[in-house]
């Protein structure tokens, strides 16, 4: 029995594979972001007690919204998705736009939360931070780290969205054709995932 | 047969002509051809400055001093590492070929393959400035060990950050590859009826996209370790060199398979045709590829049976390691049993293709030698390792690499080469490597120590045969590159089918035209059925 291999949508385009090489692309992304989980495993395995104290600097009320936002946007993004099926442009747009309003609110907080800590003179390389020992050199460091290249992420995530919206209203984006907002979406739900993890790791471990 | 004129995909012109029309192009022949000048060009840079480490080996501090040594032997590595072997049989054989073996119009993603040779190009640009700006070019050694590579005053950040670039260049090879592979099959190429090169395209597409990452991140530690004093690396700050070394590694082994998987596709192209005669053991070769591609991952630690490590781990590392060479030898007993009762042709290709498989074996079996813990004791800190892994990149995926050159040059060109210059030239190179190289097991086996500027003397006399042996393999290459260079100009117009090969790519025009299938072709047996055939 032979498979069409070569199998197109009713638009041309070949769905599954753009599928697999978007979650191929994850994967990577996994990978990048495994090589900081396993520094920070084995660097916690180090120093358990100063992680744990460190810990207590972060500001869990922001962390725990941020949590909130992130996920809820992950619902928007899904339900914009499940609405361009439906044909109901109007409602995706809507949802496509609150998803980049709770991924602001995120990075806005963050910037908060980066620069309270900052202000106390809590960052990579400042003497403060040098004065508090290597465990807690090394806690901030990946904090700084991991927050950063996962808020970078976000920030893409934003962007990307942000052109999605723009197909969307030049119906580059329809109920037919719509690989690239679902695409965007897997990887939308991979940062925020790692944020899942990110949060335990640096505000639930006290 | 198909002889009809058809219009190669040279002629074929887009918006734009010239340079410009070739950059902006999202063939994947194109893409090929543009990948495989730029390798040459880096090997060539690559070949020129191991001469001048090799000079200044027997002469030291005749014309570099031992800063500029350091220096030029890192340069050295990260040129061939990164700019020219890692990159090399994929970006240059895969992106001309995976479409065409495979029956398909290009790759999954093609604008994505114009994407990613650009970051190729912007990588490169940025290695190359890191040797013209800031503190000079860097004198870590390849690998970018901490924690010097954090306190080095040369151009360190610049360069690391230019193999990053390259990293991703190389993520977006194996993304794209393996989606082509599952997505693009002409009807019939069921996966067990693929060419074996593809095969190894394949897994090494997964090698890409699960181990560069890993290389990615921890080059960007370092990077941020320099500027903004991030010190995972960095003992003074709490962190851990040896970790470093880990994470390095991680990637850095199953980079060896980035390498040399692809090359032994190559080889199982080569050999049944030029025995006339099915592959043996198709299936134990297809799979063999991803059992390496797989066991490879868990062997990382036999790069650091010296740089401290629990026992356990050593012996664990140690047994993979063993492990791992089975795959490889499955794959060195199934040629040479192709080989057997073949009506062998003795072509250029076959003859760089036989030269890996003895080449191949040697890096390989000396591999086993280092990869057991005692003598890895005695041996790591030697020429053994340097010759090692001389015999594993350059006897095994270099020479794979001139086998897959010669063996497709007709097809990516449309021109045959002279067979009697392709054949002197590999004489120079096969006996150079093997004076230059095989010199450095004995100097490493009686203890001459590697990455020093000035060796002890008692080690003169084989230094000296191993740069001869260099001038010998320099006039080899120069044989080669001049032969095809010749043949691009004045070389008789090749056939499409020069060599009596099964495979799809031969059954297009040479070189073939701008959409590779006229009829889309249509699948029915393997790609290796001589029987019967002339
Ligand atoms: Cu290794």
């Amino acid at each position: 029995m032979i498979e069409p291999l070569q199998a197109k949508g009713e638009s041309g385009i070949d769905y599954t594979g753009k599928k697999i090489g978007m979650w191929i692309f994850l994967f990577t992304e996994l990978l990048f972001f495994g090589g900081m989980f396993l520094l920070y495993s084995i660097f916690r395995a180090q120093y358990p007690s100063e992680f744990h104290i460190s810990a207590r600097e972060e500001n869990l009320v922001l962390g725990t919204i941020n949590t909130f936002a992130l996920l809820t946007s992950s619902l928007f993004i899904a339900l914009s998705i499940a609405a361009i099926r439906r044909g109901n442009k109007k409602q995706s747009l809507w949802l496509q736009g609150l998803t980049i309003l709770c991924g602001i609110i995120f990075l806005v907080i963050k910037y908060f939360e980066w620069s309270e800590k900052i202000a106390k003179g809590i960052y990579p390389d400042s003497p403060v931070l040098l004065g508090m020992g290597s465990g807690e050199t090394l806690f901030f460091g990946l904090y700084y780290m991991m927050t950063g290249i996962h808020g970078l992420h976000v920030l893409i995530g934003i962007l990307v969205i942000a052109v999605m919206l723009h197909f969307t209203r030049q119906d580059t984006i329809t109920s037919q054709n719509y690989v690239k907002l679902e695409n965007t979406g897997l990887y939308w739900h991979f940062v925020d995932i790692v944020w899942i993890y990110l949060f335990p790791l640096f505000y639930l471990i006290t | 047969m198909n002889e009809i004129e058809e219009k190669s995909f040279y002629q074929a012109m887009g918006r734009y002509r010239g340079i410009l029309g070739w950059l902006i192009s999202t063939d994947h022949k194109k893409i090929g051809i543009m990948y495989l000048g730029a390798l040459l060009c880096f090997f060539s840079v690559g070949v020129t400055l191991g001469i001048l480490i090799r000079l200044s080996l027997i002469a030291p501090g005749m014309f570099l001093s031992a800063q500029h040594y350091n220096q030029l032997f890192t340069v050295h590595g990260i040129v061939m590492i990164f700019l020219f072997i890692i990159p090399g049989i994929p970006v240059a054989f895969g992106n001309f070929l995976l479409p065409l073996m495979i029956g398909a119009k290009d790759v999954a993603f093609p604008r994505l393959n114009r994407f990613t040779w650009w970051l190729y190009l912007a990588g490169a640009f940025i290695v190359l400035l890191a040797l013209a700006t800031g503190g000079g070019p860097p004198d870590t050694g390849w690998t970018f060990y901490a924690p010097y590579s954090i306190e080095s005053k040369t151009n360190v950040s610049l360069a690391v950050f230019g193999v990053f670039v390259l990293g991703f260049s190389s993520i977006f090879t194996g993304l794209n590859f393996v989606t082509t592979i599952h997505r693009m099959r002409a009807p019939g190429m069921e996966w067990f009826r693929m060419p074996l090169f593809v095969w190894t395209l394949y897994a090494t597409g997964w090698v890409q996209i699960l181990a560069t990452p890993v290389l990615a991140i921890t080059l960007l530690f370092i990077v941020l370790g320099r500027f903004i004093g991030i010190g995972f690396f960095d003992p003074t700050r709490g962190g851990d060199p040896i970790l470093y070394e880990h994470l390095f590694w991680i990637y850095s082994h199953p980079a060896v398979y980035i390498m040399v998987l692809p090359a032994m596709g190559i080889i199982s192209e080569i050999v049944p045709v030029f025995a006339r005669k099915r592959i043996f053991g198709y299936h134990a070769i297809a799979l063999s590829a991803l059992a390496i591609a797989s066991v490879g991952y868990l062997v990382w630690g036999h790069h650091m049976f010296t740089s401290g490590m629990s026992d356990t781990a050593r012996v664990i590392f140690s047994f993979i390691t063993f492990l791992v060479a089975v795959p490889s030898g499955v794959k060195i007993f199934n040629w040479v049993s192709t080989l057997y009762k073949g009506s062998i042709e003795v072509a250029a290709p076959l003859l760089f293709a036989l030269s890996f498989i003895f080449l191949f074996s040697i890096g390989g079996l000396t591999g086993l030698i280092i990869g057991s813990l005692a003598p890895s004791l005695h041996l790591h800190g030697t020429y053994f390792i340097v010759a090692h892994f001389h015999y594993v990149m350059f006897g095994g995926a270099g020479f794979s690499f001139f086998a897959g050159l010669h063996y497709w040059f007709p097809k990516m060109f449309g021109k045959m080469y002279s067979e009697k210059w392709a054949k002197r030239g590999w004489f120079f190179l096969f006996v150079g490597f093997n004076v230059l190289y095989f010199s450095m097991f004995i100097l490493g086996y009686e203890g001459m120590p590697r990455r020093y500027f000035e060796p002890p003397p008692q080690y003169h006399g084989w230094s000296v045969i191993s740069t001869i042996g260099s001038w010998l393999l320099a006039t080899g290459i120069l044989i080669i590159l001049s032969n095809l260079v010749r043949a691009l100009f004045k070389g008789e117009k090749a056939s499409a089918n020069p060599w009596g090969g099964r495979t799809l790519e031969w059954t297009v025009s040479s070189p073939p035209p701008r959409e590779n299938f006229i009829h889309g072709p249509v699948i029915a047996t393997d790609p290796y059925g001589f029987e019967g055939k002339k």
